[in-house]
């Protein structure tokens, strides 16, 4: 693929977790500030070492602010499988643009990270003193330098087989780091409200990025549970809205999902845990309702709608449902104000999610949904699809040896014309899927009497 | 609940269909709110405002003041937009119900948070 020549090369220094999810976050927050994602690179794979060109520093600068997936991102000055291949790339890096940063009246420093390899004092010394050919005119500070440039030396992705020479050696001057600090500072562990199922802090502003949120938008979660996914996108601006079948949940009654702890306190609601994060003033409101009956007018409202839909495990799947439907495990909760609950086939849950988020999204409005999936039976067809909605990206995250989640991420592409015109068409597509009805007990049948036990009390 | 929210709402009662918008609203304690004024948001918001319908509601909570319609240029008009910003968000209705125009249905608001629940035969299919 032909690289425009005007773009810059930059670096990106990724986090090794969270593997599958990374590209498509990169891509869709390059997408989100005006850049396209263009690699000279086939494929990353395991590697945390990315080389992309990105059209402005302004745009890089801006992909940093979000994600959660790329620790730090440098401006690319050279690179090579050796010591020798790297001086010779820096000496073809044109020097009117190193200059600026070089110059007599700049502080600098230079930084050095090995990665599956540790080096000595002296080794590292070595190797910095090696760059004494490149231009630098200006004062060290290892305190509060303004340009810190960094050799970043890959060794691998083996600590059992670590290399005497790295594969790879890069140069480059750091612009930014990423917002890895807020997987810590969002932590589940010290949020006031949580349930069962809280979404781990990473995986919500993921998921938030996936979903290209940005500032002034409006984020639906009709599963909300605990509103730990309208957390990350009310972080970065959106204002949220959250629906839930489970009148407890919403209303924060109920047992505490903390161990040791009886009821959850006064201030334990979805509201409370965006106050807890200074983004009470996103919250627009949540609601008790079933998902598959919404109560939205006509219209769409919803820039992206990011949600964790029950799988019928931890959480139990259900919907509002008729006296003569046969219930298979009606729950009697006067307090939740459900009047019959029927298990809510996993198949028609996607299918009224997908035929919702195809209503009522914004065009160019992405859905952001988990599909729990039965390994050892699973194939591509079997996600769900709607022609109003294009398919983005779909990453796996592994549940247990034979069950697994699947991140979809959908963008919406088509105006929606009118319900019945979908119902037909949907219900033969989604067939392939039909099979995930058993998903609970496919989850449960090679599983030990005794996990399947603790499975079973932490349902209540 | 916000007056932003109950313009987006509207009954789903079995055969009611558009009939079944706007919701009357009904409110025993109402708060006010402050929200920190985001003038960007709140011009995102008015194209999709239901006039007649937030004119009904804040009739309802005898709220002053309030807009009869997007002015021109409204993007610009930060008074315009501070006043609509007071109605549509920093109103919380927290007890009080909703009733569906068509069948009467009640729909409790509690706690500041809506129940929309249904039984089947009250339900569209």
């Amino acid at each position: 693929m032909a690289l425009p020549c005007t773009f810059k090369r930059y670096l990106l220094l990724m986090a090794q977790e969270h593997l599958e999810f990374r590209l498509p976050e990169i891509k869709s927050l390059l997408s989100l500030f005006g850049g396209q994602f263009a690699s000279s690179q086939e494929t990353y794979g395991k590697s945390p070492f990315w080389i992309l060109s990105i059209p402005s520093e302004d745009i890089a600068r801006n992909l940093m602010k979000r994600t959660v997936c790329a620790k730090s991102i440098f401006e690319l000055w050279g690179h090579g499988k050796s010591p020798e291949e790297l001086y010779s790339s820096l000496k073809n890096y044109p020097v009117e643009k190193m200059v600026p940063y070089l110059h007599s009246d700049s502080t600098y420093k230079v930084k050095i990270h090995t990665f599956n390899k540790t080096l000595t004092q002296e080794e590292k010394v070595r190797r910095i003193d090696a760059l004494e050919f490149l231009p630098f005119e200006g004062k060290v500070n290892l305190k509060k330098p303004q340009h810190i440039f960094s050799i970043l030396e890959d060794y691998g992705l083996d600590p059992n087989c670590i290399p005497e020479s790295p594969h790879n050696i890069y140069f480059g001057r750091w612009i930014a780091d990423g917002q890895r600090e807020l997987i810590e500072s969002y932590s589940v562990k010290k949020r006031h409200f949580i349930g069962n199922t809280s979404m781990d802090a990473g995986l919500s502003f993921i998921m938030a990025n996936h979903g290209k949120v940005k500032e002034n938008d409006i984020v639906f979660d009709p599963f909300v549970g605990t509103g730990g996914l309208l957390i990350a996108s009310a972080h970065f601006g959106a204002y949220v809205y959250g629906t839930d079948i489970d009148y407890n949940t919403i209303h924060g009654l109920g047992k505490a999902s903390r161990k040791n702890q009886k009821w959850r306190g006064p201030d334990e609601n979805i509201r409370a845990n965006l106050r807890q994060y200074g983004l009470e003033k996103y919250y627009l409101d949540v609601l008790v309702s079933d998902a598959s009956k919404p109560s939205w007018r006509k219209g769409t409202y919803f820039d992206a709608i990011i949600t964790d839909p029950p799988y019928g495990i931890r959480e139990s799947t259900r919907r509002t449902g008729s006296q003569k439907e046969i219930p298979k495990g009606i729950e009697k909760c006067p307090e939740s104000h459900v009047p019959v609950s029927l298990s809510y086939h996993l198949s028609d849950m996607f299918f009224d999610l997908l035929n919702f988020a195809a209503e009522t999204l914004v065009l160019g409005g992405r859905l952001v949904y988990w599909l729990p999936v039965y390994t050892p039976e699973y194939t591509e067809e079997m996600v769900p699809w709607h022609p109003c909605l294009q398919l983005i990206s779909n990453c796996e995250q592994k549940l247990s040896s034979h069950t697994s989640r699947r991140l979809i991420t959908m963008e919406k592409v088509k105006k929606f014309e009118n319900r019945d015109q979908y119902s037909h068409l949907l219900s033969d597509q989604i067939l392939p899927y039909q099979g995930h009805n058993s998903f609970r007990e496919k989850y449960f049948s090679g599983i030990t009497k005794r996990v399947a036990k603790e499975e079973k009390t932490s349902q209540e | 609940m916000k007056l932003l929210t109950h313009n987006l709402l509207t009954s789903h009662v079995r055969g009611v269909g558009p009939r079944g918008f706007p919701l009357r609203l009904q409110a025993t304690e109402v708060r006010i709110n402050p929200v920190e004024f985001n003038p960007e948001f709140v011009a995102r918001m008015i194209p999709k405002v239901e006039w007649a319908a937030l004119l009904e509601a804040a009739d309802t909570l005898h709220l002053v003041e309030v807009p009869k319609g997007p002015t021109e240029g409204y993007e610009r008009d930060e008074q315009f937009l501070r006043k609509m910003h007071h109605v549509l968000l920093e109103v919380d209705v927290l007890e009080g119900t909703l009733q569906c125009p068509e069948s009467g249905r009640l729909f409790p608001i509690s706690r500041g948070i809506p129940n929309m629940l249904l039984n089947d035969e009250e339900t569209e299919t």
